[in-house]
């Protein structure tokens, strides 16, 4: 399976990710502050499309509630800041640690059914989670919470330097990229995908694949609540409507659009939606009446998303 | 007990509409296999088009009647547009359309009617109660909801059960191959039903219009528990859909009643009206959990699917 490393989708792909490092240098250069707060934000929701993809692209189940883990991070950053703690040190591993627990329990049920069922009881699960956001008087219950102060790593690193943020967005994105893509092409990767295709066959040859799921599900999660985490910091604010079903559903639109395929469609996939939005809303008020039947238009005429139909052109 | 009545009977309604919602969501699942998240859509356009005929015509059951008349239009043409094109794709492609079709709907129904609400003003003769036991009063409205409601699922087991057009409809849902092959025209049976479940949804939709308001957006939060409906009934089944509503209805309206009050036996009670909202609102996804980890397609699953 030899590939020509120069193909239309490489470059392109190639080229994408130059522009997203070049990103603050032009916002400074032209002094659009907001251009480098819309990309913090397509790269932090990006990382969410990748983790998510993880487990919908190459692990074939449709997670419907994946926006809870952003909501967890966000809301162990949010509520320690609250209680005191802004050291990042102590924040993040205890985001982590938080999405990934969670994520072990919605797996450990949700992937005992299959198919619709397994998008519906995510999205319950993920509705649960919302309410208890909702229900978390202390923190603001329905209108959310500020965050006074963002993550502190002492003299490592300043979160409030937007350059800085935006980097440290960007470096961990590439790593999320490079640590499903090393996964997806490991052992493991193929047994989880081996059970997408054929679930009942790999059981038959010595595979438990729910064990394998549900660790891939974990994952997926625990990175999901890394993009809360980042995307807590980035608007300083915590609600639950960080963790809406909508939201959940963006992130599958944004892993399909991109391209269920490879591990960076969904990059692609991120920054054409978000950027298509806010190119929109830019035009018209009601953008919304666009994207809808241009969604539409996606799902009936461009299978395999825009990394799919780059990939066609690469075969010429 | 007084508080206890009125409140069955509150689940008992909302139980009914949630069926009028849940019943196309799975007609069109057990049918044409098609996940539909835009039904909540068609919930919303029917109360739009109630409360503008309504006041259109200055007649309340005018209003409604030429609602339902033109939610099922909108209905047909939806699936003749759009929905006749998902059938046969995967379950995500139509997740990905129908989210689509969503935000295309609530974006229209601003331009058209504007972002504010608006109101369904109930006639002089519903707007009022009634005593149902001696010392009971009921509000009418509510109570003419549980009798049309009821009526409309009495008549949809006759329709699906005792007539043609039903047979097509169960023949369709086990094997839409061979009921195609033996010279029923598929496409007109999945438009109609399609259009009638549409149709069912914006009744429900106007119903609760005339409590609420008709507003943007109102289709989404309820078409979530329409989901979970069907899946604790177990997808395609319409007695499935009855059952599960009538439990989901009478749960969550129960739940947030009495929630409060248990909870205060086992916490402070601040802690207890700081924790019943939000657990209350968890209820019906906890059932369903519960109903997915112990018989994962659901109380009354259809055929092998």
């Amino acid at each position: 399976m030899t590939r020509a490393l120069v193909s239309p989708r490489n470059l392109l792909v190639g080229a994408l990710l130059a522009l997203l490092a070049l990103v603050p240098v032009y916002a400074q250069a032209v002094g659009n502050l907001y251009l480098l707060s819309l990309f913090t934000r397509i790269v932090i929701l990006a990382m969410a499309a990748v983790s998510l993809n993880l487990i919908m692209g190459f692990g074939g189940l449709v997670s419907f509630g994946h926006a809870a883990y952003i909501g967890i991070g966000g809301y162990m950053v949010g509520i320690l800041g609250y209680e005191g703690i802004s050291s990042g040190l102590v924040q993040w591993p205890l985001a982590l640690a938080a999405s990934a627990l969670i994520a072990l329990v919605i797996g450990a049920f949700s992937l005992r059914t299959r198919g619709v069922y397994f998008i519906m009881i995510t999205l319950a699960f993920a509705q649960m989670i919302y309410y208890v956001g909702v229900g978390l008087d202390r923190y603001g219950g329905d209108d959310g919470l500020s965050i006074d102060r963002r993550s502190q790593f002492g003299g490592l690193l300043n979160l409030s330097n937007r350059t800085v943020f935006y980097y440290l967005c960007f470096v961990l994105l590439l790593a999320t990229v490079y640590l499903v893509w090393r996964l997806v092409n490991s052992r493991f990767g193929l047994v989880i995908q081996g059970a997408r295709s054929n679930d009942r066959r790999m059981r038959a040859i010595g595979f438990p694949t729910y064990r394998y799921r549900l660790v891939c599900f974990v994952i997926a999660g625990t990175i999901c609540g890394l993009a809360g985490v980042l995307l807590a910091n980035h608007t300083d604010f915590i609600s639950p409507a960080m963790m809406h079903w909508t939201r959940s559903g963006d992130l599958i639109v944004m892993a399909v659009l991109g391209g269920m395929g490879s591990v960076l469609g969904p990059v692609v996939g991120a920054v054409a939606f978000l950027l298509f939005e806010e190119v929109l809303a830019d035009i018209t008020e009601h953008w919304q009446i666009i994207m809808g039947p241009l969604l539409l238009a996606v799902v009936l005429f461009a299978r395999g998303g825009l990394d799919g139909m780059l990939a066609s052109l690469s075969r010429g | 007990m007084l508080l206890f009545i009125e409140q069955c009977l509150n689940g008992l309604q909302v139980g009914l509409l949630l069926f009028l919602l849940a019943a196309g969501l799975t007609l069109v699942f057990g049918i044409m296999d098609l996940v539909n998240l835009a039904h909540g859509s068609l919930y919303m356009v029917g109360a739009y088009f109630a409360a503008t005929f309504t006041a259109l015509t200055g007649s309340f059951l005018a209003g409604i009647a030429l609602a339902l008349g033109a939610t099922l239009a909108v209905g047909m043409a939806v699936e003749v547009i759009a929905m006749r094109r998902l059938y046969g794709r995967d379950h995500l492609d139509h997740v990905l359309g129908t989210f689509g079709l969503i935000l295309f709907f609530n974006e229209t129904v601003r331009l058209v009617w504007g972002p504010a609400g608006m109101n369904l003003p109930l006639p002089s003769w519903l707007n009022r109660s009634i005593e149902i036991l001696p010392g009971v009063p009921y509000s009418m409205y509510r109570l003419s909801i549980i009798v049309v409601a009821l009526a409309v699922a009495i008549g949809l087991y006759l329709v699906i059960m005792r007539t043609r057009l039903g047979m097509l409809v169960r023949a369709g849902a086990s094997n839409r191959e061979m009921v195609g092959a033996l010279g029923v025209n598929i496409k007109l049976l999945y438009t109609l039903v399609f259009g009638i479940g549409a149709a069912l949804a914006g009744l429900a939709g106007m119903m609760q219009a005339a409590i609420l308001t008709a507003q943007i957006g109102m289709g989404e939060n309820i078409l979530i528990l329409a989901f979970v409906v069907i899946i604790i009934g177990g997808i395609g089944s319409i007695r499935g859909a009855f059952v599960a509503a009538l439990f989901v209805g009478f749960v969550d309206t129960v739940g947030r009643t009495y929630l409060p009050e248990i909870l205060k036996l086992v916490l402070s009670p601040t802690a207890a009206s700081t924790a019943a909202p939000a657990l209350s609102s968890m209820l019906i996804y906890l059932l369903m959990a519960v109903v997915l980890i112990v018989r994962p397609a659901g109380l009354f699953p259809t055929a092998a699917r």
